[in-house]
């Protein structure tokens, strides 16, 4: 399980971080997708892998970690997610906006000389 | 009044004035006049009353907890100097008030000039009342800034803009290195109070320390009293209206300099070091100053030098080390300040009424002005240090010092000599100052006919003259006690005896003085010739322009040196950032690493679950694919990570986060949808076309490639490393613990978002309702690219297959293709909207709540745009997305206010169970309204970002050159 989940981490941010070098903003765009993802499930891994056994106590009980899993991690991603969406809108109507007023998609408003 | 509503009243003052002029009419000279003055002299009788408490080492304090955990207090201090310097700025300041009345035109904007002459005032009571070093460098760095604002004030002028510039440049560096030198000194005593500072001169005289600071300190205190080498912006200040320049260069701004120096005498002085940089910087001010003030053809800049010349004075004899120099040395605080605030604003006098301050062009004024005359010449006569006025004392109090010997060193030598030479350099300035201005024959020419100035113009200069001939005369009922307050309280117990008498016998001293008088009139005498050539400045030295050096160095290091570097060093390219961006990240990450070893405990159960391997087999596939295809094929891609992003969803459900897995999958389609929207305002890209492949391009793929792959492989065995040990004990039991018994919810991540860490969300809905706003604000007025303009290729042929025969409207194909899903899509309107509803109840128990709700209805309302159109929907709905933003931030925020009515902290959740009919035993938490808050807003936030791009593709664009007149819809109002 934590193999696999690692592995899927590190190409999801490899895949990530190649795009977010890459000259086209909606490269970058794809690539800070993926590597939220990449990064969402890493802190969600920090919490340790449970299966079966969601944060969702049983009425009038207070629980503990042994039976549950760790619902901190949880919380903090669910607002990232949230977030992340917003970022990304701000990200895409900015570059829209920059594409109209520059002619260009390139990530510096202007293509290379090169 | 107590002594906290003395002090505290006396500092704030001032700024509440300053406040209220600013708002006044722009005409109403006198209101602000009558208000300045008012505030003033209520400042005043507010100092005069702490006179008592301040008598025989007395001191005054308040203190508030500032920040107690840095050991910082808020500390208002008043001891007899710094009652003597609050007396000089509100006194003095009272009287340039009601003389600036006069001064400034009608034209002048004087709601700016007092309001901006209030905060100064009240900035310097500020450092004088400081009660803690860091409080007294912050009001410290506010008279800077209000003296630049002052200074400036005719900022139509370039000369003013200059001037001012220069001033802040010049004391604003001096202040940085005055706070570096504080915290210095803060860090030896181990407190930054001042009562402790001043207790332990001992040790910070021994401190390894000291030096730095000291050196620190001087160049905080130096550049404010204009002294040599950084005399030269002082002249420069000159282009300030006159009551400024009276009030600055008296009584405040440049006495701050001197302030700081003998408040931290007992602290810092007594030391070679002392007495080398100060006394020989003020030696030198002293000379250079009094020389070049002979020279100057302009009254207010002769009085400039003459001003660095006392400051040189003071500062030397704060410099001397000895108890009976620093008496001298505040006796001269005070008497600087009085004559020299009656020159200026005699001169100021002068400029009104005659229209030049050019002394070539002045010319028998005693004729025309024989009152302001008779008062110039007292206040020049006192410069000169003429017996009998208040100059004279403290000069002979100087000169006696100077005799003393102190340790027999050529400079100490010479002492006397240089003193005496100076002294004639100040009698040969004041001479001429007098001399050429109210003598001679009448001037011709002037550009007004020269008459004596209102009369209340005149009065604070009267005041300041009568001040100076009664100090002068009888010194030992004047200003004796006021004296001994303010020495004592920098001296203590080891006050020297002096005496303030007038006449001490035939003495040395006595002798220098006569010597300085005759010498003075003499080198006036022969350099007169030399003077009415009308060449401005002293010989050799006027070629010697300190301010373009100045300007030079300015230019030099802050322009050529910084674009160098920057040329060197920075970069536009965001790709070359973000390549060093993950470089340094990577570098950080190693450095941690570095002398220890990734410990991965490889006992951990290797269990491998075939479905998740191929789950993220699938996953992985899907990320490279995307990472491959993002550049030419900009759909599929989208859909791969689409893909990617259904992989963690169902990863998230896997491991017991359904929470996650349901926010996931929803933000995933809603992504998809905004990206879909996006991509038609991006430019077509054909493979094949633009990929010259050369050998540059394909190294720094290949570097990129490295990058990645060093990034992934490096985050995988992280994470693999964490997971592969046991967890250590976090907070996560407290809310495991507390879910249900305090927050009243079973499921437990809903209850730490709306419940503990309710703040938090509260700031994350507000930072996705201020995204929103601003693709909202960015859009409105959108310009899309000119390739982008023209309808897509496909609406073409769509719209030329329904123009074809037979005849359909257009757009008739597109709701043909979907006319089944459409209705379906409409008629699950309804239905989604139920079950946004269901999922935020349960939300506090089961998964679900306001994020997934908010995300789910958005993702209802988007359907139905899709299946419609645009325009369908919004003549069937009223959307308005931003009024949700705001009822749904209302409404959270009003949760948590609520909690103060029943006298509990901001956010205080409070829960309770009900039996509802039907539905049966339901949560009644208040936090499940704070939820509510967060789904509007979500709704709102996610609805008005999608629209907003939507809208783009039925609004009517204008191409950057035509302009046409079209008010496109916008997507917040319709």
């Amino acid at each position: 399980m934590e193999i696999i989940l690692a592995l899927g981490i590190g190409v999801l941010a490899g895949s990530g971080v190649w795009l977010l070098l890459r000259p086209r903003t909606f490269q970058v765009i794809i690539g800070l997708t993926l590597l939220s993802y990449a990064v969402n499930l890493f802190i969600f891994a920090m919490g340790r892998l449970r299966t079966g056994a969601p944060a969702i106590l049983e009425v009038d009980r207070s629980g503990d970690l042994t039976h549950y899993a760790d619902p901190l991690p949880q919380a903090l991603i669910l607002t990232a997610i949230v977030i992340s969406f917003a970022t990304t809108a701000l990200f895409l109507v900015v570059l829209l906006v920059a594409r109209g007023l520059t002619g260009t998609d390139h990530v510096d408003g202007a293509e290379r000389e090169s | 009044m107590s002594n906290a509503t003395l002090l505290i009243s006396l500092t704030i003052l001032p700024f509440a004035g300053s406040l209220v002029a600013a708002f006044l009419p722009a005409n109403a000279r006198n209101i602000e006049a009558w208000l300045s003055g008012l505030i003033a002299l209520s400042a005043l009788i507010l100092t005069t009353a702490c006179y008592w408490s301040v008598t025989a080492g007395g001191v005054m304090r308040y203190e508030a907890q500032w920040l107690p955990t840095l050991g910082l207090n808020f500390i208002l201090r008043m001891d007899g100097f710094a009652w003597l310097f609050a007396m000089l700025v509100t006194g003095i300041g009272l009287l340039v008030v009601l003389y600036a009345r006069y001064y400034m035109s009608p034209q002048d904007p004087v709601p700016r000039f007092f309001s901006f002459f209030l905060a100064f005032m009240g900035a310097m009571l500020g450092v004088v009342l400081a009660g803690n070093l860091i409080q007294l460098v912050f009001f410290w760095e506010l008279t800077g800034l209000f003296s630049f604002l002052l200074i400036g004030y005719w900022h139509h002028r370039a000369g003013a803009r200059d001037g001012a510039r220069m001033a802040l440049t010049v004391t604003a560096t001096g202040g940085l290195c005055l706070l570096a030198g504080m915290l210095i000194l803060g860090h030896v005593v181990g407190s930054y109070d001042l009562d402790e500072v001043l207790a332990a001169g001992e040790l910070i005289r021994s401190h390894a320390l000291y030096l730095p600071a000291l050196i620190l300190i001087l160049l905080g205190a130096l550049t404010k009293s204009a002294q040599f080498p950084f005399h030269f912006w002082l002249p420069q200040a000159m282009v300030a209206p006159t009551p400024v320049s009276a009030y600055l260069h008296s009584a405040t701004l440049v006495k701050a300099g001197v302030f700081l120096l003998a408040r931290l005498w007992p602290a810092l002085a007594g030391t070679d070091a002392w007495l080398w940089i100060v006394g020989m910087s003020g030696l030198v001010t002293f000379v250079l100053g009094a020389y070049l003030a002979i020279f100057q053809q302009d009254l207010k800049g002769l009085l400039a030098y003459s001003t660095i010349s006392h400051l040189g004075l003071i500062t030397l004899l704060l410099g001397l080390n000895t108890p009976l120099a620093a008496v001298a040395g505040i006796f001269h605080i005070i008497n600087h300040a009085t004559f020299k605030a009656s020159l200026f604003m005699g001169a100021g006098i002068i400029d009104h009424e005659t229209g030049t301050r050019d002394i070539r062009r002045l010319s028998g004024l005693y004729r025309f002005m024989p009152i302001t005359a008779t008062l110039a010449m007292v206040a020049a006569a006192a410069m000169a240090g003429v017996p009998l006025l208040n100059g004279f004392l403290s000069k002979e109090m100087f000169f006696a010092e100077t005799i003393a010997a102190h340790d027999g060193s050529l400079v100490d030598q010479t002492l006397p000599l240089v003193a005496t030479l100076a002294g004639m350099f100040s009698v040969a300035y004041s001479l001429r100052f007098i001399h050429e201005t109210f003598f001679g024959p009448p001037a011709v020419a002037l550009p007004r006919v020269p008459h004596e100035p209102p009369r209340w113009m005149r009065f604070p200069v009267e005041l300041l003259v009568v001040a100076c001939l009664v100090v002068g005369i009888i010194p030992e009922l004047t200003v004796g006690p006021v004296l001994e307050t303010a020495a004592y309280a920098v001296l203590g117990p080891a006050l020297p005896q002096y005496n303030l008498a007038v006449w001490h016998g035939f003495t040395l001293p006595l002798l220098m003085s006569v010597a300085a008088l005759l010498g003075g009139a003499l080198i006036y005498r022969l350099l007169r010739e030399h003077l009415l050539g009308g060449v401005e400045g002293p010989p050799l030295w006027r070629h010697l322009k300190s301010q373009h050096i100045f300007e030079r160095v300015l230019v030099t290091v802050s322009w050529r040196w910084a674009g160098a570097l920057k040329n060197l060093l920075g970069t536009r390219h965001l790709q070359v950032q973000l390549r060093l961006l993950v470089g340094t990240a990577l570098i950080a990450a190693l450095w941690s690493l570095y002398g220890r070893e990734l410990a991965v405990d490889h006992t951990a159960s290797p269990a491998l679950d075939p479905a998740f391997a191929l789950l993220w087999t699938v996953g992985a596939t899907c990320a490279v694919g995307a990472a491959c295809l993002a550049k030419y094929h900009r759909l599929a891609a989208l859909i791969l990570v689409g893909g990617a992003g259904l992989v963690t969803s169902i990863t998230f459900v896997w491991l017991s986060a359904p929470d996650l897995a349901l926010t996931q999958l929803l933000v995933e389609i809603v992504t998809t949808v905004l990206i879909l929207l996006g991509l038609r305002w991006l430019p077509k890209r054909i493979e094949g076309i633009d990929s010259g492949a050369r050998l540059r391009i394909r190294a720094r793929r290949l570097g990129d490639l490295a990058l990645a792959l060093v990034a992934g492989s490096g985050l995988s065995l992280l994470a693999y490393a964490v997971m592969s040990r046991p967890a250590p004990s976090s907070i996560s039991r407290f809310f495991l613990e507390h879910a249900y018994t305090e927050g009243g919810g079973t499921n437990v991540v809903n209850v730490i978002l709306v419940d503990f860490r309710g703040f938090d969300t509260l700031g994350e809905i507000t930072v996705l309702g201020i995204v929103a706003l601003a693709v909202y604000a960015l859009l409105r007025r959108f310009r899309p690219a000119s390739d982008s303009i023209d309808i897509p290729e496909q609406q073409r042929l769509q719209n030329a297959r329904d123009a074809a025969p037979p005849l359909r409207p257009p757009g008739t194909t597109l709701t043909d293709y979907l006319a089944i899903p459409a209705v379906i899509m409409q008629l699950m309107f309804p239905f989604i909207g139920v079950l946004a509803m269901f999922l935020l109840i349960r939300g506090h128990n089961l998964p679900g709540g306001g994020f997934i709700a908010g995300i789910t209805m958005t993702v209802g309302l988007l359907l139905l745009y899709i299946a419609g159109g645009i325009r369908w929907v919004e003549a069937r709905l009223h959307v308005r997305p931003v009024r949700w933003i705001a009822m749904g931030l209302l409404l959270a925020a009003g949760t948590g206010v609520g909690a103060w009515l029943f006298s509990y902290p901001f956010l205080t959740s409070y829960a309770a169970h009900a039996e509802l009919p039907v539905i049966g035993r339901a949560p009644l938490a208040s936090a499940l309204l704070f939820d509510l808050g967060v789904f509007v807003l979500v709704v709102g936030a996610m609805a008005l970002i999608l629209l907003a791009l939507a809208h783009q593709s039925i609004r009517s664009h204008r191409t950057p050159s035509a302009k046409a007149t079209v008010t496109p819809p916008s997507a917040g109002e319709t």
